[in-house]
C-alpha cells in the first residue's frame, strides 16, 4: 500500500512538472503583458524598464528555471497588476470558494443521493421518470443562466436572498468563512444552489445506474430473504454497494467545482478565486494566472490520489490487491 | 439463480427480426419511442426553422441602428411602439432593440457558432482518433496523451485562454470552441475504430491491398458513427452553452453580431431594477434549445449505445 | 423421516401459479403446482433450467420480483395462511420460520460488509440479541456446519472465503433462527464435486438432528436422489410426477421422467451414447394447448392436446399424464 502512494506521488510530481512547462510555455505564447501594464503613451525606454524589472528580458529558458525554482518555494511572483504576492492573493480568496464548493457538493449529494435510489427502485414509474426529465434539464442548462434565473426568483421578485456579494466573516483559525452565521449563509445559498444544480443532477444519474446494477443482484435476495428489514435492505446493503461509484464521481467533481467555479463567482460577484482567476487572465496578469494553474494541477492530481485511496477502504475486494 | 434470471431462461429462443428490416427503419422506430425525444427535436426543428428564417419572420432587424427609436428603449412586453406599426411583444433592451427580433438574430448566431464548430471539431477529432487507432503505437500513445491533457482542463477554461490570445471575434469563438471539442470526438472515435480495427472486413480490406486513408475513411468511419453521432448531438448542446457562457462573461461574440448569450449579458444589469425581460426571454430561448438538444442527445444514447438497456 | 408424521403436512400448497407479465407476454413460470411436506422431511424438487422450480422457492417466500406475480389455491405453513398474511408478517417469517440457501456463494453474500455483520443482521432481526449474544449465537452455528476456526471466518470478508466455506455460511445464516422449512435453490450446483458430497451429507444429517424440513431444489437427480426422502419432477411449470424416492427412481411411469433417469451415465453407460431427451425446453411464453411435454415425448398421442390431471397411481405416488405406465 505505501508502494503504491509512493508510486503516485512521483507520477503526480511528474504530471505537475509536464502541466508547468506547458503553461508557461502556453502563457508566454498569450501576448505581451507589457503592453497591457504600460500606458499607450509609454515610451520604448520606459517599457524595456517595466520589462527588466519584472524580468521578462531574460531568454524564455532562464525564465523557466528561475520560475521553477521559485515554484518549489510556493513564490511565483507577484501580481503584475496589484503588486501583491499572486501566492497570497489566491490564498486571500480561497476560503470564499472552499465554503462554495463544499456547501454546493453537499446539497448536490444530500438530494442527488435519495432522488437516484428513488428513480433506481422503480425506473418506470412517474416519479422516476420525471425525476430523469429534470437530471436532463439539471445538466444541460448553462450554469450562469441558472444562476440568472435564481436572482431573478429569490432576490429580485420575492426579495428573500441577496443578488450576489459575500455576507459578513468569522474567524475560525486561519480561514474566514461566511457560512456559520445567518447573513452569510443567506449570501451562500443561492450561488450554491446553482453550482448543485448541474452536479445534483450528476448525481442522480449516478446513483441510478448503481442502484440499477446493483438492485437485482442475489445478495439483495438474499438479505430480503434472511427478512431483514426494507430499511435496512437499502440503507445498508444497497448503500454500501453504490456508494462507490458516488464517492469517487462525487470526489473528482468536488475537485472540478472548487478549482473552476469561475462562472458561478462572476455572476454573484462572489470573491472567490475563480473570479481571481478570469479577471487575471483577461487583464493578462501573468504570474497570477500560473500560480493557480498549478495550484489547481497539484490539488485535482492529489484529489485523485485521495478518491483512489478511499475507493481502497469503500471496496474491500480491491484492499487485497493494494496489500 | 436470481428469478428474473429464470424467466428469461424460460422464454426461449430470442425473437428473430423479420430478414432485411432497414437498419434506418430500425432506429427510426426506437427513436420514436421517447415521447421526450420526439418532443425535443420538434421543439429544434422549431428554433432552426426559427433561426434560419430570422431575416423574414422577424418584424425588425435590430442591427440596423436606423430602424431603431431610442424613444422606445426599455418597454415591456406587449407594448407597442410610437405610431403602432410594430408590437414589441418580448419587450425592448436598453437600445430599443425588440426582444423578439433580437431573439431570432441571437438564436441564428448561437445555433452557427454551434454547428460550425461542432462538425469542424467531428472531422478533426475523428480524424485523429481513427488514425491513431489504425496505426496504434507510439503515435496511439502520444496523440492519446494530448487528448488527455486536453480533456484533464475544464473546456471553459481552454476557450478563456485561448480568446485572450485571440481576441473577440464570431471566427475567434469559433476556433476556440473547436480546440475544446476536437478531444471529446478523437477519444470516442479511437475507442470505436480501435474495436473496428480488430474485425474481419478491416483485415479484408487489407488483403486487397487498400491504401490507409480509404480503409478508414470508407470502412472503417461509417462503422464507428454511432457513438459519435451520439457525441456531436451532446456537444452541440455543450457548444451552444458555452458560447453562451463566453459571450456572458464578456470575452465570445462581438456585440455587433450577439448570439443568445451576449443578449442575456447585456440584460443583465438590468435584471436588478426589474426590467427582467431583457435577459428573461433570451435566457429562456437558449433554455429551450440547449434542453431540445440534449433531450435528443439523450435519447440517441440509450438506444445507440449497446450497454444500456433500451428499456431504460 | 420422524415416526410420527403429524396429521397436519408443515408445508400444504395447492395450484401455485407465478406468472411474470412482460411486454412481449405473459411467462407461466409455475402454472398449477402443488406440495405438501411433513415436519422434518426433505423433498427433491428436479427440473431442467427453464422448469419453474426456482421461482417455486421464490414464490413460497414471496420473493418474486416485479412483473411477476404469485397466486396459489391455498398456501399453508406451519398452520398458517400464508395468502392472507401481511408484508411485515411475511417478512417476520422469512429467516425465522422459513429460510433460503441460494445457488451462487460468490454473490449471495454482500462482497462489502464482514461475515460478522451480515450475520449478527439476520438475528438481530428476528429477536432481541444483544451483540455478544448473537455473535455467540453465530459462533456455534459455525461450528455446527462445520467451519473450522469460526472466529476468524467472521471477521473476514466473503471475498476472502472459498466457495465451498461461502456455501457453509449461507447454510448457518439459515439455521441461525432454527427455522422450520429450510428452501434450498441449488446450492452444490456451483461448487467442487468433493464439496458437493460434503456438503449434502452434512445438510442431511442437521436436517435429521434438528428436525428441519429440507426442499432441495437441483436439475441433478441423482444428487438428491440419495438425500430425499420423496421426489418431486417438474416440467415446463408444473409437478409432472411425485412421490417416495425409492417409487420414483424405481418405478417411475412419466416419459420424462424417464427420460431424466436415463439421461444420467452409470456403469451400464459407459462406452456408450449418452441418452438424451430429444427437443429442448419450450418457451413458457406460449405453450401448447394440453401436456407441455408431448412435442418431446415417444408416447404422446391426440389425448395430449387436453391437460393431463394428477392421479395417485400407488399410496403417495402421483403421476400427470395420459400414457403413464412403467418403462418398457
Amino acid at each position: 500500500m505505501l508502494s503504491t502512494i509512493v508510486r503516485r506521488l512521483l507520477q503526480t510530481l511528474l504530471v505537475v512538472l509536464v502541466m508547468s512547462g506547458l503553461v508557461f510555455a502556453g502563457l508566454y505564447l498569450i501576448g505581451d503583458p507589457v503592453l497591457m501594464l504600460a500606458s499607450p503613451e509609454a515610451t520604448d525606454a520606459q517599457r524595456e524598464e517595466i520589462r527588466r524589472a519584472l524580468g521578462l528580458d531574460l531568454p524564455l529558458g532562464r525564465q523557466y528555471l528561475i520560475f521553477l525554482g521559485k515554484a518549489a518555494q510556493l513564490d511565483f511572483g507577484n501580481s503584475f497588476l496589484t503588486g501583491e504576492s499572486a501566492m497570497r492573493l489566491i490564498l486571500e480568496r480561497m476560503p470564499a470558494t472552499l465554503e462554495l464548493a463544499t456547501l454546493a457538493m453537499l446539497l448536490s449529494v444530500l438530494i442527488g443521493v435519495p432522488l437516484g435510489i428513488y428513480a433506481g427502485l422503480r425506473p418506470r414509474g412517474a416519479g422516476a421518470r420525471s425525476i430523469m426529465a429534470g437530471s436532463v434539464l439539471g445538466f444541460s442548462l448553462p450554469n450562469f443562466w441558472v444562476g440568472l434565473m435564481l436572482i431573478m426568483l429569490f432576490a429580485v421578485m420575492l426579495g428573500w436572498l441577496p443578488a450576489g456579494g459575500r455576507g459578513p466573516v468569522e474567524s475560525f483559525g486561519p480561514l474566514k468563512l461566511s457560512a456559520f452565521n445567518w447573513e452569510g449563509l443567506k449570501s451562500l445559498i443561492l450561488p450554491a444552489s446553482t453550482i448543485a444544480v448541474a452536479k445534483c443532477a450528476l448525481i442522480i444519474r449516478v446513483t441510478r445506474a448503481a442502484t440499477r446494477e446493483c438492485l437485482p443482484q442475489d445478495y439483495i435476495k438474499f438479505a430480503r430473504a434472511k427478512g431483514l428489514r426494507e430499511k435496512r435492505v437499502l440503507g445498508v446493503h444497497l448503500l454500501k454497494n453504490i456508494m462507490i461509484p458516488i464517492v469517487t464521481i462525487g470526489g473528482l467533481e468536488y475537485g472540478q467545482v472548487f478549482a473552476f467555479a469561475v462562472v458561478t463567482e462572476t455572476v454573484f460577484s462572489w470573491p472567490g478565486m475563480g473570479k481571481l482567476l478570469i479577471d487575471s487572465i483577461i487583464t493578462l496578469d501573468r504570474p497570477v494566472v500560473v500560480a493557480y494553474l498549478m495550484l489547481t494541477v497539484a490539488f485535482l492530481a492529489m484529489l485523485n490520489l485521495l478518491v483512489d485511496i478511499a475507493y481502497t477502504v469503500l471496496d474491500p475486494r480491491v484492499r487485497l490487491e493494494a496489500a | 439463480m436470481s428469478a428474473r434470471h429464470d424467466a428469461s431462461m424460460a422464454t426461449g429462443a430470442p425473437p428473430v427480426l423479420p430478414a432485411r428490416e432497414s437498419l434506418w427503419r430500425v432506429f427510426a422506430a426506437q427513436f420514436f419511442s421517447s415521447r421526450l425525444a420526439v418532443f425535443g427535436l420538434i421543439l429544434l426543428i422549431i428554433c432552426l426553422a426559427m433561426a434560419l428564417g430570422a431575416p423574414w419572420i422577424s418584424p425588425q432587424n435590430p442591427y440596423d441602428i436606423a430602424s431603431l427609436d431610442i424613444m422606445d428603449s426599455k418597454m415591456p412586453p406587449g407594448s407597442a411602439n410610437m405610431d403602432g406599426s410594430l408590437t414589441y411583444w418580448l419587450g425592448t433592451d436598453g437600445q430599443a432593440r425588440d426582444i423578439f427580433s433580437a431573439i431570432l438574430y441571437g438564436m441564428r448566431t448561437s445555433l452557427f457558432v454551434g454547428f460550425v464548430s461542432v462538425s469542424a471539431a467531428f472531422l478533426i477529432g475523428a480524424a485523429v482518433g481513427l488514425v491513431s487507432a489504425y496505426f496504434g503505437g507510439r503515435i496511439d500513445a502520444l496523440l492519446m496523451r494530448l487528448v488527455d491533457i486536453q480533456l484533464s482542463f475544464p473546456s471553459i477554461l481552454v476557450a478563456l485562454v485561448l480568446l485572450a490570445v485571440l481576441g473577440k471575434g464570431v471566427d475567434k469563438v469559433i476556433y476556440a470552441l473547436i480546440a475544446v471539442q476536437w478531444a471529446y470526438f478523437a477519444r470516442a472515435a479511437r475507442g470505436a475504430a480501435i474495436v473496428e480495427r480488430n474485425k474481419e472486413y478491416v483485415e479484408a480490406a487489407r488483403c486487397m491491398a487498400l491504401p490507409w486513408h480509404r480503409i478508414l475513411r470508407r470502412h472503417v468511419f461509417p462503422n464507428c458513427m454511432p457513438p459519435l453521432m451520439v457525441i456531436a448531438t451532446i456537444d452541440l448542446a455543450h457548444a451552444i452553452a458555452l458560447e453562451a457562457t463566453l459571450s456572458f462573461l464578456g470575452v465570445g461574440v462581438p456585440v455587433t453580431e450577439p448570439s443568445l448569450g451576449m443578449l442575456i449579458s447585456n440584460g443583465f444589469e438590468f435584471l436588478l431594477s426589474g426590467n427582467y425581460w431583457i435577459s428573461f426571454f433570451p435566457g429562456i430561448a437558449l433554455a429551450l434549445v440547449v434542453v431540445a438538444i440534449n433531450l435528443v442527445g439523450d435519447h440517441l444514447r440509450d438506444i445507440l449505445n449497446p450497454r444500456n438497456e433500451i428499456q431504460g | 423421516m420422524p415416526a410420527n408424521a403429524g396429521r397436519q403436512p408443515l408445508l400444504d400448497v395447492q395450484d401455485l401459479r407465478t406468472w411474470f407479465h412482460t411486454r412481449e407476454g405473459v411467462v407461466k413460470a409455475v402454472d398449477g403446482v402443488s406440495l405438501q411436506l411433513e415436519q422434518g422431511e426433505i423433498l427433491g424438487l428436479v427440473g431442467e433450467s427453464g422448469s419453474g422450480k426456482s421461482i417455486t422457492g421464490f414464490s413460497l417466500m414471496r420473493l418474486v420480483d416485479e412483473p411477476g406475480r404469485m397466486r396459489a389455491g391455498r398456501l399453508m405453513f406451519d398452520g398458517r395462511d400464508l395468502l392472507s398474511l401481511s408484508a411485515e408478517s411475511y417478512r417476520q417469517l422469512r429467516g425465522r420460520d422459513m429460510a433460503m440457501i441460494f445457488q451462487d456463494p460468490m454473490m449471495t453474500l454482500n462482497p462489502t460488509l464482514r461475515v460478522d455483520t451480515q450475520m449478527v443482521e439476520a438475528l438481530r432481526a428476528h429477536g432481541r440479541y444483544s451483540r455478544k449474544a448473537a455473535r455467540e449465537r453465530a459462533l456455534r452455528v459455525l461450528d455446527m456446519v462445520g467451519i473450522p476456526a469460526p472466529a476468524e471466518r467472521l471477521q473476514a470478508y466473503p471475498h476472502q472465503l472459498s466457495g465451498g466455506m461461502r456455501q457453509r455460511i449461507a447454510i448457518a445464516i439459515a439455521l441461525l433462527n432454527a427455522p422450520k422449512l429450510i428452501i434450498a435453490d441449488e446450492p452444490t450446483t456451483a461448487l467442487d464435486v468433493t464439496i458437493q458430497g460434503q456438503i449434502l451429507y452434512e445438510m442431511q444429517k442437521l436436517c435429521q438432528e434438528l428436525g428441519t424440513a429440507l426442499i432441495w431444489i437441483t436439475h441433478d437427480l441423482a444428487i438428491v436422489s440419495g438425500l430425499a426422502d420423496r421426489l418431486a419432477v417438474m416440467y415446463a411449470g408444473r409437478i409432472v410426477e411425485t412421490g417416495a424416492t425409492a417409487d420414483i427412481v424405481g418405478a417411475a411411469q412419466h416419459p420424462y421422467t424417464h427420460g431424466l433417469i436415463a439421461s444420467i451415465p452409470s456403469i451400464r453407460t459407459r462406452g456408450g451414447d449418452l441418452f438424451q431427451i430429444p427437443g429442448s425446453t419450450p418457451s413458457l411464453m406460449d405453450l401448447p394447448a394440453g401436456c407441455p411435454f408431448q412435442a418431446r415425448c415417444h408416447r404422446a398421442s391426440e389425448q395430449c392436446l387436453a391437460d393431463p390431471p394428477l392421479e395417485e397411481v400407488a399410496p403417495g405416488h402421483w403421476v400427470r399424464c395420459w400414457h403413464k405406465g412403467l418403462q418398457p
